[in-house]
C-alpha cells in the first residue's frame, strides 16, 4: 500500500499543470448548453489542443495513436486537468471514452488508422446508438436490424437517448444481423456516418430543458461491411469491452470536480449563516468525508486495473453504484445550504442545472438497479436472475 | 502509486487469519458467549490466548524491532489488517487498547496484561473487571486505581462487559484517540466484511418458492450494498493508514462504523427468523459494532472534524456556490 507518487510520476505532474497554467487562460469561454454546434468546437477545439501538446490520447496503446501511459499516469493527468478547471470531454466523450478505446482493443490496423487519428486531434465526433425505444436494461432485446446487401449492411430501426447525436460525425452502432440467433449472439458493432442517407436525428428535450440527447430513425442506411469492428454477430462481446471502460474511468475527474463543488458550497454555507446549523454542517462533514474515499477508491481501482493489465474491472460498477448516489447527495445538500433565498429554485443558478443534470446519474450507463445485479452475481457469485 | 496489498502484507493477513481462525473459529465464540451468558464474564479474555497473541506480535506488531518489548517493528498499514481479521473473528477484549499500550503499560506488548482504557466518552468503560490497568489520558497506564468503585451494568454486547465509573474518567485524547479510531474503524472493516460473506453464504442456501432466496432481486440489491459499503470502507481505512491524516481517519472511522452497523442489520434481514435468533453470531456482529461506533471518536465528532477539515481547506480558496 503505497500512496507515495515515483519522482517520474511528479515530474508529469509538473510538467501538466505548467502547461494547464499556460494554457488555460488562453482558452475562449465555454458556449451556453443550447449552442451545440459551439459546444461541439468548443470541446473539439480544447481536443486538439491536448492533442497538440502530447497528452491525447495518454492511456492508449501506442499503436493506437496513444501515448502508452501507465493507469497512474492518467489518473495524475483526469485528477490536474479538473482541478485547474480545464473543459470536461463534452461532446468527445464517447470517441475517447468508448468507442475509441473499442476500436483500439478489437478493430483492425486498418480501422483503427482510419478512426482513431481524428477522435485524437479533435476533428470527428463520436455518439453511441445503443438503446432502443424497447431495449434500455435489457440491452441486447435490440431490434435494428442489418441486412446483408453485397458489400453492405442496410440498416432499418431506430435509437434513442443518442448523446450529442445532433453533432456527431460517427456512430457507435449495434445491430442485429441474425434474427434467428439467441439474442445475445445476433448483435454485431458497426461503425455508421451520421450524414449517410436514411438517418434522421429528432431532438430530446431533457428535464433540465435542454436537448442533450436525440431519436435516432434509420430507415434503409447503407453500411459498408468493413465499417464492422469485431466478427459479425460478435458485438455483444464487443460491447462489453466498450461498458467496461464506460465504468472503469469515466467519471474520475468528476470526483475532482464534485470535491471542488463541496469546497466551494462550504464557502457559502460559512457566509450565509448555515454553517452554524449543526444538522447542516455534520450533513457536509460527511460527504467531505464520502468524497475522500470515493476518490482513495479510483487510486485503489487504478493500482487494481495496473496489475491486471490495464482491463477495468467490476470495481468500475461499485464505484458506480457509490458514486452516482453521492453526487446526488452533494447537490441536495447544497439546494439546503443555499435555499430558495439562495436561488434553489433558479435556473440561473449553475449549480441547479448540475442538480438536475446529477438526476440522470443513476440512469445513464445502467441504471443502479442493473449496477447492483452485476454486483451480486458477478462478484457475490449469487444466482442469475431471469 | 500503488495502492494495492504488497506480498509481504498479504502473506500477514493470511497469517494472521490462519492464526485466528484456528484459535479462535466458531466454536471458541460460542463458548465465551456461553461464558458471559453463564454470568461469568471474566471467561471473556481468554488470557492465555491473549499471550499468544502477544507472542505473535499482536500489540508488539508497531514496535521498533530489537527493543526491549520484542516489536515487530511494523507500520499502521500492517496493523490495520491484523485488526480487521481480529474484527472478522469477533476476537473479544480491549485489543486496540491494549496495543495502543504497548510499549507504555509493562507486560502489554507481550500480552501478559490486559489494558482498557476510557474510549466511550462518559462513565462507561468497557472490560475494566477484566483488565490489569487502565491506559490513562496522558497515554501512561493506571494500574487499579481507575477501577475503584465502578460497578458492572448489563452490556448489550454480551461479550463487551461496561462498567459504569464513579466519576467521569479523562478522555483519552490526541493522537492517542486518532491511532484508537483508526484500529477500531479497521475491527469494525473486518466485522463489515464477514456480514456480507455470511449474507451471501445463507442466500445461496436457503431456498424458497423453489430457488436460492439469493435470485430474488430483493435479496439481491442487498448483498450487493453491503459489498458496495465493504469496499467503501476498506479503501478508506488504508488509505488512513497510510496516510494517518486526522480528517482521513475520522472519514475512515465514519464509513467503517456505517459499514459494520448497516451490513449487520442487512445480514440478520437476509437470514430472516434465523437472524432474530441467540443461535445465530448475526446478533454479535451488530452489537459489537454498536459498541464500537461508540469508541473512539463517534460519528458526530468525526464529521464535526470532517466539516472543520472542509472549511479549513474551503477557506483556501474564493468563490462560492449560487449568486
Ligand atoms: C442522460 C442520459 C444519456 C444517455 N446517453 C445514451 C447514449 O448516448 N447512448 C445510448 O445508447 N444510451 C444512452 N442513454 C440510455 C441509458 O443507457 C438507458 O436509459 C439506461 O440503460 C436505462 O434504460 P431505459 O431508459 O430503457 O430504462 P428501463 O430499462 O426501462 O428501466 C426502467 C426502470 O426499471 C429498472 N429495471 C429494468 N430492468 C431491471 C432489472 N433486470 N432488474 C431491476 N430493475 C430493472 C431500471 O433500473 C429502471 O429503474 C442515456 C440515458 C441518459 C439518462
Amino acid at each position: 500500500m503505497d500512496l507515495t507518487y515515483t519522482e517520474e510520476e511528479r515530474e508529469f505532474r509538473a510538467r501538466l499543470r505548467e502547461w494547464l497554467g499556460k494554457t488555460l487562460p488562453e482558452l475562449p469561454a465555454r458556449p451556453s448548453p443550447d449552442d451545440w454546434p459551439g459546444r461541439r468546437a468548443h470541446d473539439l477545439g480544447w481536443q486538439r489542443r491536448l492533442y497538440e501538446a502530447g497528452y491525447a490520447g495518454l492511456h492508449w496503446p501506442v499503436d493506437a495513436g496513444g501515448r502508452g501511459a501507465t493507469p497512474t499516469q492518467h489518473l495524475i493527468f483526469l485528477e490536474e486537468t479538473e482541478r485547474a478547471g480545464a473543459p470536461y470531454v463534452g461532446a468527445n466523450f464517447v470517441g475517447l471514452l468508448h468507442a475509441g478505446p473499442t476500436i483500439a482493443a478489437e478493430g483492425t490496423a486498418e480501422q483503427r488508422a482510419r478512426w482513431l487519428p481524428p477522435v485524437l486531434r479533435g476533428d470527428e465526433v463520436w455518439c453511441q446508438g445503443f438503446s432502443e425505444p424497447d431495449a434500455g436494461s435489457d440491452l441486447a432485446a435490440l431490434r435494428t436490424k442489418a441486412v446483408r446487401d453485397g458489400d453492405e449492411y442496410v440498416i432499418t430501426g431506430s435509437k434513442i437517448w443518442t448523446s450529442h447525436a445532433e453533432v456527431a460525425d460517427w456512430c457507435e452502432l449495434l445491430v442485429r444481423t441474425d434474427p434467428g440467433a439467441p439474442k445475445h449472439r445476433g448483435i454485431s458493432w458497426l461503425a455508421m456516418p451520421m450524414d449517410a442517407p436514411g438517418v434522421t436525428v429528432r431532438p430530446l428535450r431533457t428535464l433540465a430543458g435542454s436537448t442533450e440527447f436525440a431519436e435516432m430513425f434509420l430507415d434503409g442506411v447503407r453500411v459498408p461491411v468493413g465499417n464492422r469492428v469485431g466478427a459479425e454477430n460478435d458485438g455483444w462481446r464487443v460491447t462489453m469491452v466498450t461498458l467496461s471502460f464506460e465504468r472503469g474511468t469515466a467519471f474520475v475527474g468528476e470526483v475532482v470536480a464534485c470535491r471542488r463543488t463541496l469546497a466551494a458550497l462550504a464557502r457559502t454555507a460559512r457566509a450565509n449563516g448555515r454553517w452554524d446549523d449543526p444538522v447542516l454542517r455534520r450533513r457536509l462533514g460527511r460527504l467531505h468525508g464520502e468524497f475522500g474515499a470515493l476518490w482513495r477508491l479510483t487510486q485503489w481501482n487504478v493500482s487494481e486495473s495496473t496489475r491486471s493489465g490495464g482491463v477495468p474491472g467490476t470495481g468500475g460498477s461499485v464505484f458506480k453504484l457509490r458514486y452516482s448516489h453521492a453526487r446526488q447527495e452533494l447537490y441536495d445538500a447544497a439546494a439546503e445550504v443555499l435555499g430558495a433565498a439562495g436561488g434553489a429554485l433558479s435556473l440561473d443558478e449553475e449549480w441547479t442545472l448540475d442538480r438536475l443534470s446529477s438526476l440522470s446519474y443513476t440512469i445513464a450507463a445502467g441504471t443502479s438497479q442493473i449496477q447492483q445485479n452485476i454486483v451480486a452475481e458477478r462478484i457475490l457469485g449469487l444466482p442469475k436472475g431471469r | 502509486m500503488d495502492f494495492q496489498l504488497t506480498e509481504d502484507q498479504r502473506a500477514l493477513r493470511a497469517g494472521v487469519r490462519e492464526l485466528l481462525e484456528g484459535r479462535y473459529g466458531r466454536e471458541a465464540l460460542r463458548a465465551s458467549l456461553d461464558s458471559a451468558d453463564g454470568g461469568d464474564p471474566a471467561g471473556v479474555v481468554d488470557r492465555e490466548l491473549w499471550r499468544e497473541l502477544g507472542e505473535a506480535g499482536f500489540f508488539a506488531l508497531r514496535l521498533p524491532e530489537g527493543g526491549p518489548d520484542g516489536g515487530v517493528g511494523l507500520g499502521p498499514a500492517e496493523a490495520v489488517l491484523v485488526f480487521e481479521e481480529a474484527g472478522r473473528v469477533l476476537l473479544p477484549g480491549p485489543l486496540v487498547a491494549t496495543h495502543l499500550a504497548a510499549g507504555v503499560v509493562p507486560g502489554a506488548a507481550q500480552g501478559t496484561a490486559v489494558v482498557t482504557a476510557f474510549d466511550l466518552g462518559g462513565p462507561f468503560v468497557a472490560y475494566l473487571g477484566e483488565s490489569d490497568a487502565v491506559l490513562g489520558a496522558d497515554g501512561a497506564g493506571a494500574e487499579g486505581a481507575a477501577g475503584a468503585g465502578a460497578v458492572p451494568v448489563r452490556s448489550v454486547d454480551p461479550l463487551t462487559p461496561l462498567y459504569r465509573t464513579a466519576g467521569a474518567p479523562g478522555a483519552v485524547s490526541g493522537a492517542l484517540r486518532d491511532e484508537g479510531a483508526l484500529l477500531t474503524a479497521a475491527l469494525q472493516l473486518g466485522s463489515a466484511l464477514r456480514t456480507t460473506e455470511l449474507a451471501v453464504r445463507y442466500a445461496k442456501e436457503r431456498e424458497q418458492f423453489g430457488q436460492p432466496i439469493g435470485g430474488f432481486q430483493a435479496v439481491k440489491h442487498l448483498c450487493a450494498q453491503m459489498l458496495v459499503r465493504g469496499e467503501v470502507a476498506r479503501t478508506a481505512v488504508y488509505a488512513a493508514a497510510v496516510t494517518g491524516a486526522p480528517g482521513e481517519i475520522a472519514g475512515a472511522k465514519l464509513l467503517a462504523d456505517e459499514a459494520a452497523v448497516r451490513n449487520a442489520r442487512d445480514c440478520l434481514q437476509v437470514h430472516g427468523g434465523m437472524g432474530f435468533t441467540w443461535e445465530a453470531d448475526v446478533h454479535l456482529h451488530l452489537k459489537r459494532a454498536w459498541v464500537r461506533a461508540e469508541q473512539w471518536r463517534t460519528a458526530a465528532e468525526a464529521e464535526e472534524l470532517l466539516a472543520a477539515e472542509l472549511a479549513a481547506e474551503a477557506a483556501a480558496e474564493a468563490g462560492g456556490l449560487g449568486g
